[in-house]
């Protein structure tokens, strides 16, 4: 990693090798602000994931990086060569588009080799390349084909040879599977990942699917409204999401307000000791941390409630169940398929489960 | 969706309009072409000898030559200038573009013969260009050739059929998702590399659309040679006219538009053809 003296990394990532660094990048449109001040960095060889709702300005960065837009206030810089005042041609970036964009008047194999073309790379290197990045994505047999007659999954494919037989240092993927159907995106997830760990280049992923980003992402950025709302491995923003907000993007949770009084935590029907300041307190406890006490005993450091089962959400090998607490606190809680149940039960969390979350 | 009897009674006045006013025309055209005139008369006797004159005869293959060059050179000189001004309009001319759009309409609402001797009056011997050119001492007398020549007639027809060239290739441009452009930026190409790999042929449609209308409206263009055409400008149209009017020769004249019937019907599949190889979805 290379950053010039005069502009010291804000952030550094664990290891410290940094291949991109977004400092302090905003983007305004008009009177929206699309992007409040993000700072970002991406190690080389990472997958990263850019996670968010529709409008959170993840497409945005994305383009900002590729060279579609410019920042309006901050910087990007790579490997020590400042980004942001590059155009799009001449950035060793490459982008996979949300609906492919490949080029309909060329073959899968013109598609391919474009990038080589324009850059005036001998022919006889140009084939070489073409054949080994169709490989890659297995599709040597439609390399004569024009876009138009070929499936969604296979122009992703080309989409996405197109983009790699150019070695770029970082790649983007702006949605790239949101067009598919299920089991597709599924099969697709699992080989873009594995492509990923082969070649080894790193991948600047968005997506509004958070399942496909805790598949897929050594890292998720979480944006919410123009700013980063949590940037950690999927692990830990499913274990310990920073915000509410976190909580339940990820995953699903059941969000306790209550208040820390006199070391007591109350939140509706349930109280535990806490040694903390008194305040009003919201916790993030996950459906999957509650269980049916069937014995009717606890440790010290578990909360036990009764509640009602109001519903019961079979999917499989679990069951997603709503209980009824009393004064108006509602759980969800999952546990391992076990049959139709009814009427009153115990359940049962450990008190380490309640995660502690800011507003 | 529709029931046959539908179907067939609307299929009735389109049949009707095409067969009245298309089919029956040519076929008395082309019936006229194969008869003869004698003392001044025209006389039913079968014959192809006015398709023979035509082919012998060397003023009509000389005013049929220039006649395709004047087209052909009205098309080049509408491209270089409608193409252009479509990109510009589809891709850079911002919050202009509606404007800019009403301005190359509004001179098709005004009327061809107005144009005409708008022409006249600015290329004339007194006319507003030798004027200015005399004004400002770059010429000593009026310059002979701006007006009554071929060259005024390429200017005329360049100036009416421009718009014509400008509608479908601004369609074209306007048509493809701008998404083809970024991805072809993001691949390394500048602007000029992705207007000759993506953005050119992919508006080829379009391109050879507006060619063909400039073309094609040339070719049969008789008012334009007319009016600043002189002796030097004459076209095959206004062959055309003479012999059906002072000439009296309908046959003769009948041939030759049969032969210009045919060179645009070759020219319009022709570009159908062409069309239809660079149309992709």
């Amino acid at each position: 990693m290379s950053a010039s003296a005069a502009n010291p990394p804000e952030q550094s990532t664990t290891d410290g090798a940094a291949l991109l660094e977004v400092r302090n990048v905003a983007k305004r449109f008009g009177a929206l602000d699309v992007l409040k001040n993000i700072s970002l960095n991406i190690a080389s060889g990472e997958f990263l994931t850019l996670l968010g709702e529709s409008g959170s300005g993840k497409t945005t960065l994305l383009r900002l990086i590729a060279g579609f837009e410019q920042p309006s206030a901050g910087e990007i810089w790579m490997v020590g060569e400042r980004l942001d005042i590059l155009p799009p041609y001449k950035r060793r970036v490459n982008t996979v588009f949300q609906n492919y964009a490949l080029f309909p008047h060329l073959s899968a194999r013109d598609n391919v080799a474009f990038g080589l073309r324009v850059k005036n790379t001998p022919a006889s290197e140009i084939s070489g390349r073409v054949e080994e990045a169709l490989g890659m994505v297995k599709m040597q047999g439609f390399a004569a084909a024009r876009p138009c007659k070929l499936s969604g999954g296979q122009q992703q494919r080309i989409a996405l040879a197109r983009a790699l037989v150019n070695r770029p240092q970082l790649l983007l993927l702006d949605e790239p599977l949101s067009a598919l159907d299920a089991n597709l995106r599924k099969q697709m997830q699992s080989e873009l990942k594995s492509l990923q760990r082969e070649i080894g280049i790193t991948f600047l992923f968005v997506t509004h699917d958070q399942e496909e980003a805790m598949a897929l992402s050594d890292r998720i950025a979480l944006l919410r409204d123009g700013a980063l709302e949590q940037v950690a491995p999927p692990r830990e923003i499913y274990a310990h999401p920073a915000t509410a907000y976190t909580a339940q993007f990820i995953g699903q949770t059941n969000l306790l307000r209550g208040e820390i009084r006199g070391s007591i935590a109350t939140c509706g029907a349930l109280r535990w000791p806490l040694e903390e300041t008194d305040g009003p307190v919201i916790f993030s406890l996950r459906p999957e941390a509650i269980r049916i006490c069937a014995d009717g005993k606890r440790q010290t450091n578990e909360v036990k409630c009764r509640g009602s089962i109001r519903q019961q959400l079979y999917g499989g090998s679990s069951e997603l169940l709503e209980v009824d607490c009393g004064s108006g606190q509602t759980l969800r809680v999952r546990i391992p398929a076990c049959g139709p149940l009814t009427g009153e039960h115990e359940f049962i969390f450990s008190l380490a489960d309640a995660v502690r979350v800011q507003e | 969706m529709y029931s046959r009897a539908y179907k067939s009674v609307a299929s009735i006045p389109p049949l009707l309009w095409v067969g009245v006013f298309l089919l029956l025309p040519y076929a008395l055209m082309f019936v006229n072409s194969l008869w003869a005139v004698r003392e001044g008369l025209i006389v039913h006797q079968w014959n192809w000898d006015n398709y023979k004159t035509l082919f012998t005869n060397p003023l009509y293959a000389q005013v049929l030559f220039r006649t395709m060059r004047i087209a052909a050179s009205v098309t080049l000189c509408s491209l270089l200038l409608g193409y252009p001004l479509a990109y510009y309009l589809a891709f850079h001319a911002g919050a202009r573009k509606d404007l800019l759009y009403q301005l190359v309409i509004v001179p098709l609402w005004v009327s061809y013969l107005v144009r005409g001797y708008a022409w006249k009056t600015i290329l004339g011997s007194d006319g507003v260009l030798n004027g200015f050119l005399q004004y400002f001492h770059l010429t000593h007398e009026p310059v002979g050739f701006f007006l009554y020549s071929p060259f005024a007639v390429v200017l005329m027809l360049t100036h009416i059929y421009t718009p014509f060239v400008f509608l479908p290739i601004y369609a074209a441009l306007e048509h493809i998702p701008r998404q083809l452009v970024e991805a072809s930026q993001d691949l390394g190409a500048g602007s000029f590399q992705t207007f000759w790999r993506v953005i050119l042929p992919l508006s080829m449609p379009g391109l050879l659309a507006g060619a063909t209308f400039a073309f094609v409206l040339s070719l049969g263009d008789f008012l334009a040679p007319l009016l600043v055409g002189g002796p030097s400008g004459t076209m095959i149209a206004n062959v055309v006219q003479s012999l059906f009017g002072a000439a009296f020769d309908w046959p003769l004249g009948a041939a030759i538009s049969v032969g210009i019937l045919v060179i645009t019907i070759s020219l319009l599949f022709l570009s159908e053809i062409l069309e239809k190889r660079w149309a992709f979805k």
